[in-house]
C-alpha cells in the first residue's frame, strides 16, 4: 500500500439485499431500534420518532426511502445513528456489516444505467469482490423534502 | 457588527447608566465608596476588554483612569478637582462609545490632555500607610478590581495578604456575574434531559417494590427539582424589561397624535422566561401602539363623551397557575363594530349572512385576521403593514392566546395568556387510533365523555360532527380522523373542550389518561411541515410521543367544516379558574350522580360481563395480563350480559376496578365537600354541575379488592378530607401547589405570609398539616415552625418545609425548631408523599 493513496472508510449495511456504505467519519452509532413512535401524516420514508439515550431521533426507513420492497413484519431491523444540523436521525436498514477500508482511487462513478432512487442518492459504487457497494451521500438521503419538489 | 464589540458595549453602556445615576450624587458625596467603586469597575471593565477589541484609544484613557481611581478606592480622601476629572473622563469616554457604535471605529483624535492631567494627579498623591484601608474605605465597596490587576500598578506595591483581603472582598461587592444566554439555556436542555431519566428512573423503581434505589432516588429527585428550579429562575427576567421602551414610545405617539395619554404599568416585576419575553416584546409594542392610535380619542371627543382629556393604556401582568397574564387596556372608544362588520364584509372575510349571525366578540376577533385594518387612514403609528394577525401568530407561536373584550366607548382590553417557560409545559396525555399523543393543558378547557344514550353524545349537522354542550353547539374533530389513523364515525369517546382565541372546538379522542410535565423537544426538520404538531416529547416510561398543536388543529378544522355553520359561544365559560379540580361524574347504584376526584383514576374502561369471573365472593377480570379484582360501589350483583363501565385505579403496580352504571362527565371545578360524611365509603357531598353529589372515598374500596392494600404502608383506609395550610409569599407557588394538593385530595387554606397563617390558625381553623415555605420576608418558616411549637394548641400541627435549597444546615436547623420534613418546591410527589405520611401519622395518633 502507498502512502500517499488516500482512504476512506465505511460502515456497510444491506438494505432488500444490495450492500450500502456511509463513510464512518458521518456515522455517530450503530444500534438496534425499539419501540419507535409513528409519526400520523408523515411521509413513507419517515418510520418514526424514538428516544436514544433522551435524544430523539427521527427514524428514515431506508427501505421506503430506496423504493425497495416493504420489510416483512418481524424481520430484523437495525439502525444507523446519524447527527446533521443538530438534529438526530437513524436510518434503519436490515443489518449492519463490518466497516470496509478503501481507496478513494477506486470509487467509480454511479453506472449510467442505475436508475431512480439509487441514482439520486448515491456517491458512486466500488466494485469488491462478489458483490458491489453503493456509496451513499447523507445529505442527499436526508434530504426529504427537497427532493420531493423537484420531483 | 463584530459580536464581541457590541457585547463590550451593551455591557459598558448599561454600566454608564448606573454610573450616570450617580454622578449627581457623587459631586455631593465625593467619598462615597459605593459610587467610587461603580466608576471603578466602569473604567476597569473597559480597560480590560479594550486589549482584546484594539481599542487603544479608550484603553490608555481608561488605564489613566483606572490609576486614579485605584487610589480613591484604597481610601485616599477625593478633591474636587478630581471630581471634575472623573467627569469629564466619563463624558469623554461616553463620546468615544457613541462614534464606536456609529462607526465600529474609535473615532481621530487623542485624550492627552486628560491622560496628562490624570496621571499628574496619581503622581503627586501618596499612598497612606496601609493598615486602615479598610476603615477609611466603607468595606462593600473598598475593593473591586481583582488583586493581581491592581498591584500591578506602580503605585500600588501591596502585600500578598493585602491581595488575598482584596480577592475576597471581591466576592463580596460582584454579587452577579454575566453569562452568556447560550450557556444558560445549554444548561436548561441538560435539566430537562435530567428530568426526563429522572422521570424514568422513577417510573422503574415504582414498578419493583422494594428497591434499594428508593432512598438515593428520592434524593436524585429533589436534587433534580432544585436544580430544575435554579436553572429556571437564572433564565426568568422581569416583563418590565419587555416593557421599558413604552413609556418612551407612548410619549412620542402623544405628541404625534396630539393626545394626552398617561401609561400605567402594573406588575412590572412579574418574572417569565427570557426566552418567551423576547417572543413577546414587539406583540407587547404593537398593542400599545394600537391602543394609542385607534384606541384613545383625540383630547376634545374624549371631553364631549364626558372623559377627562387625558386618556390611558394600562398594562399589567400577574401569575395565574403556570401561566402569566398580561392585559393591555385603553380607555378609548373601544372597537368600532359596525365599522369592522363593513370591513369584513368589503374584504370578503364572511358573507352578510354570517356577519349577522356572528356575536359582538366574533365580531371584534376579525381584527386579528389577515390583511385586516380599521383605521380609516393608514397612519404611520400602527398601519405599517405589521397587523393585529402578526401579533396573535407571535403569541400563538409560543403556545399563548390573546383574547380581546371591548365595550362601546369605554375601551379595549387585549388579554395575553402565555406560558411561563417554553421549556417545560403540562399536558394532557391522550390516546387515538392505539397511539398516544400529548395536548398542552393550556388550551383544554375541560374533558367531556361522549357516549351513545348518555348525556352527551356526539350528533351531525350534514356530515359535520357536533356535540350538545350545556346550552352551546361545539364544532367536533375526531383526531383519529385527523391524523389518518383510521376511520373516524366512532360516536364514542373522549371531547377534549380546546380554545384556541376564541375558537373553542372539541377534539375527539378514544381515551384520556393523565396530565404529565412535559419537556418540549423540538420537531425534526422533516416532520415541521405537519402543522397538527408543535414537538415531541419523551414520557416517563421512555417513550417518544407528538405533541398536538392545538392552533394546528383550529386550522385543520377550519378546512375541514364546511363554513357558515355559526356555533354561539359563550364568553365568560372560557375562563379557566386554576382552583378547579376535575371530577370524574358517574352513577353506581343510586340514581344520585356520584364523583371521584379524576387525578385518582388511571383509566376508563368498559368491561364485557362475560369476560368477569366471580371467585370467592370476589370479581376479577384479566387485565392487561394481570387478574384485576372488581368491585361495585354499592355491593350489589352484576349483571349477565352486556359491558360495564369500570374506573381502574392503580397503585404500585396493582389495579383495581370499580364497576359503575354509567359515566356521566367530567368536569371541572372547585371542590367544595359541603357535608362531610359519616357513611362509609363516602368522603362527603358537594354540588357537581347544579346536583348534589355524592364524593367517593376510593381508599373505602381498595382493601376490597386487595385486603392488604395498605397494609404495606399503612394498614387504615386514607382519611377523608384533611385540611393543609399553605404558607407562601409568592403567588405563583401558592397558585401551582394549592390545585395540586387539592387534586390530591385534601383541602387547602393559603396564606401570603407566615403572620397570616399564624392569625389563621389561632382564630381556630383547624389545620391538620401545614406545608410552609422557609425563605420569607418579615417571618420566615423557621420562625413560623418555631412559633407554632410554643403554643401548646398549636404545637401538635406537623409542618413541612418547601425549600429551593434543601442543604444540610438547614434540615438540622428545622429539625430543631421542629419542621417534620424538607420538600423541594419542584418535586410535586414528594410534596404529597410528605403530606400523606404526616396525615396518616395523625390516622394513628388519632
Amino acid at each position: 500500500m502507498h502512502d500517499d493513496i488516500d482512504f476512506t472508510e465505511f460502515v456497510t449495511f444491506t438494505v432488500a439485499g444490495q450492500m450500502f456504505g456511509l463513510p464512518i467519519s458521518r456515522v455517530q452509532d450503530v444500534f438496534k431500534p425499539s419501540r419507535i413512535t409513528r409519526v400520523p401524516l408523515a411521509g413513507a420514508e419517515i418510520a418514526g420518532v424514538l428516544n436514544l439515550r433522551g435524544r430523539i431521533v427521527t427514524a428514515i426507513d431506508m427501505r421506503r426511502r430506496l423504493e425497495a420492497n416493504r420489510r416483512e413484519d418481524g424481520a430484523s431491523v437495525m439502525a444507523i445513528g446519524i447527527e446533521a444540523r443538530g438534529e438526530s436521525f437513524g436510518l434503519l436498514v436490515d443489518a449492519v456489516g463490518e466497516v470496509l477500508k478503501l481507496a478513494d482511487v477506486e470509487r467509480e462513478p454511479n453506472p449510467i444505467n442505475l436508475g431512480g432512487k439509487l441514482a439520486a442518492l448515491s456517491d458512486g459504487v466500488y466494485r469488491l469482490e462478489g458483490q458491489l457497494l453503493v456509496v451513499l451521500d447523507v445529505d442527499r438521503v436526508l434530504d426529504l423534502r427537497g427532493e420531493r419538489m423537484a420531483a | 457588527m463584530d459580536d464581541l464589540l457590541r457585547e463590550f458595549l451593551t455591557e459598558t453602556n448599561e454600566s454608564l447608566d448606573r454610573v450616570d445615576a450617580e454622578l449627581v450624587r457623587f459631586e455631593q458625596e465625593p467619598n462615597n465608596g459605593e459610587i467610587l467603586g461603580n466608576i471603578f469597575r466602569l473604567v476597569h471593565t473597559i480597560k480590560g476588554t479594550c486589549g482584546f477589541l484594539s481599542l487603544p484609544r479608550l484603553e490608555m484613557l481608561a488605564h489613566a483612569a483606572e490609576g486614579m481611581m485605584g487610589q480613591f478606592r484604597d481610601g485616599l480622601p477625593v478633591t474636587t478637582e478630581a471630581v471634575t476629572l472623573v467627569l469629564s473622563t466619563i463624558d469623554r469616554i461616553k463620546s468615544i462609545l457613541d462614534a464606536l457604535e456609529l462607526s465600529e471605529q474609535e473615532p481621530a483624535g487623542d485624550d492627552v490632555d486628560l491622560i496628562g492631567e490624570l496621571n499628574r494627579l496619581t503622581a503627586s498623591q501618596t499612598m497612606p500607610p496601609p493598615a486602615p484601608r479598610s476603615a477609611i474605605a466603607p468595606p462593600r465597596s473598598a475593593a473591586i478590581a481583582d488583586g493581581k490587576e491592581a498591584a500591578q500598578q506602580p503605585w500600588a506595591e501591596r502585600s500578598a495578604s493585602e491581595r488575598f483581603e482584596d480577592e475576597r472582598g471581591d466576592r463580596l461587592a460582584n454579587h452577579s456575574i454575566r453569562v452568556h444566554v447560550e450557556t444558560l439555556d445549554h444548561l436548561m436542555n441538560t435539566v430537562s434531559e435530567l428530568v426526563l431519566t429522572r422521570n424514568q428512573l422513577l417510573e422503574i423503581v415504582r414498578r419493583n417494590e422494594d428497591s434499594d434505589f428508593k432512598v438515593p432516588l428520592q434524593r436524585l429527585s429533589n436534587v433534580t427539582a432544585e436544580l430544575q428550579e435554579g436553572v429556571m429562575k437564572t433564565r426568568m427576567q422581569p416583563i418590565g424589561n419587555a416593557w421599558q421602551k413604552l413609556p418612551r414610545i407612548v410619549r412620542d405617539l402623544s405628541a404625534d397624535l396630539g393626545k394626552e395619554i398617561e401609561l400605567e404599568m402594573h406588575g412590572a416585576e412579574t418574572e417569565l422566561d427570557r426566552q418567551v419575553l423576547e417572543l413577546v416584546k414587539d406583540p407587547f409594542t404593537h398593542l400599545v401602539r394600537n391602543c394609542a392610535d385607534h384606541g384613545i380619542e383625540a383630547p376634545a371627543e374624549r371631553l364631549a363623551a364626558g372623559k377627562p382629556e387625558q386618556g390611558a393604556i394600562r398594562l399589567s401582568a400577574c401569575h395565574q397557575g403556570g401561566h402569566i397574564i398580561i392585559e393591555i387596556a385603553d380607555d378609548g372608544r373601544g372597537l368600532d363594530l359596525a365599522r369592522i362588520r363593513a370591513k369584513a364584509l368589503e374584504r370578503g372575510l364572511a358573507t352578510e349572512s354570517e356577519i349577522a349571525a356572528k356575536s359582538d366578540a366574533e365580531i371584534g376577533n376579525f381584527i386579528f385576521m389577515p390583511g385586516f385594518s380599521t383605521a380609516a387612514t393608514i397612519t404611520s403609528i400602527s398601519g405599517r403593514g405589521v397587523g393585529m394577525d402578526v401579533v396573535r401568530a407571535n403569541i400563538e407561536q409560543i403556545g399563548g392566546t390573546v383574547d380581546l373584550k371591548s365595550t362601546p366607548g369605554a375601551g379595549t382590553t387585549f388579554t395575553i395568556k402565555i406560558p411561563l417557560t417554553l421549556a417545560i409545559v403540562s399536558a394532557l396525555i391522550v390516546e387515538a387510533g392505539a397511539e398516544r399523543f400529548a395536548i398542552p393543558q393550556l388550551s383544554v378547557l375541560e374533558l367531556v365523555r361522549a357516549a351513545n344514550g348518555g348525556e352527551h353524545h356526539i350528533e351531525r349537522i350534514k356530515d359535520t360532527p357536533v356535540l350538545r354542550l350545556r346550552n352551546k353547539l361545539l364544532p367536533l374533530i375526531q383526531l383519529k380522523e385527523l391524523l389518518q389513523l383510521g376511520p373516524g364515525g366512532d360516536e364514542r369517546g373522549f371531547v377534549v373542550v380546546t380554545q384556541v382565541g376564541s375558537q373553542i372546538f372539541g377534539v375527539v379522542v378514544d381515551g384520556v389518561f393523565h396530565t404529565e410535565e412535559i419537556v418540549i423537544k423540538p420537531l425534526s426538520s422533516k416532520l415541521r411541515h405537519l402543522t397538527v404538531f408543535s414537538g415531541t416529547t419523551i414520557l416517563g416510561d421512555g417513550t417518544v410521543i407528538m405533541i398536538i398543536d392545538p392552533n394546528g388543529i383550529a386550522q385543520a378544522l377550519g378546512r375541514l367544516a364546511p363554513q357558515g355553520e355559526q356555533i354561539e359561544i359563550g364568553e365568560a365559560e372560557a375562563v379557566v379558574e386554576d382552583d378547579l379540580t376535575p371530577l370524574l361524574v358517574f352513577r353506581a347504584g343510586s340514581q344520585q350522580p356520584k364523583a371521584v376526584l379524576l387525578s385518582l383514576v388511571a383509566r376508563l374502561e368498559e368491561i364485557d360481563c362475560r369476560r368477569i369471573e366471580a371467585s370467592d365472593g370476589q370479581y376479577l377480570v384479566q387485565y392487561r395480563d394481570q387478574l384485576m379484582p372488581l368491585v361495585r360501589v354499592d355491593g350489589g350483583k352484576l349483571k349477565q350480559d352486556g359491558a360495564v363501565p369500570v374506573l381502574v385505579f392503580s397503585d404500585r403496580g396493582r389495579r383495581m376496578g370499580l364497576i359503575v352504571d354509567e359515566i356521566i362527565d367530567i368536569v371541572e371545578q372547585r371542590l367544595d365537600i359541603e357535608v362531610a360524611s359519616e357513611r362509609p365509603g363516602l368522603v362527603g357531598y358537594a354540588v357537581v354541575k347544579g346536583s348534589a353529589t355524592e364524593i367517593v372515598d376510593i381508599a373505602h374500596f381498595l382493601p376490597q379488592a386487595y385486603a392488604d392494600w395498605f397494609r404495606r404502608r399503612d394498614p387504615r383506609p386514607l382519611p377523608a378530607m384533611r385540611r393543609i395550610m399553605l404558607v407562601d409569599d409568592s403567588a405563583f407557588f401558592r397558585d401551582m401547589l394549592a390545585p395540586l394538593i387539592k387534586a390530591a385530595g385534601y383541602h387547602v387554606t393559603s396564606a401570603a405570609s407566615a403572620a397570616e397563617a399564624l392569625a389563621a390558625i389561632r382564630a381556630g381553623a383547624r389545620i391538620d398539616v401545614v406545608v410552609t415555605d422557609i425563605e420569607m420576608p418579615d417571618m420566615d418558616g423557621f420562625e413560623l415552625a418555631a412559633a407554632l411549637r410554643r403554643d401548646p394548641a398549636t404545637a401538635g400541627i406537623p409542618v413541612i418545609a418547601l425549600s429551593a435549597m434543601v442543604s444540610t444546615d438547614a434540615i438540622e436547623r428545622g429539625r430543631r425548631v421542629g419542621f417534620h420534613d424538607f420538600v423541594a418546591k419542584f418535586d410535586r410527589a414528594g410534596l404529597i408523599a410528605a403530606i400523606k405520611e404526616r396525615t396518616e401519622d395523625l390516622h394513628e395518633a388519632a
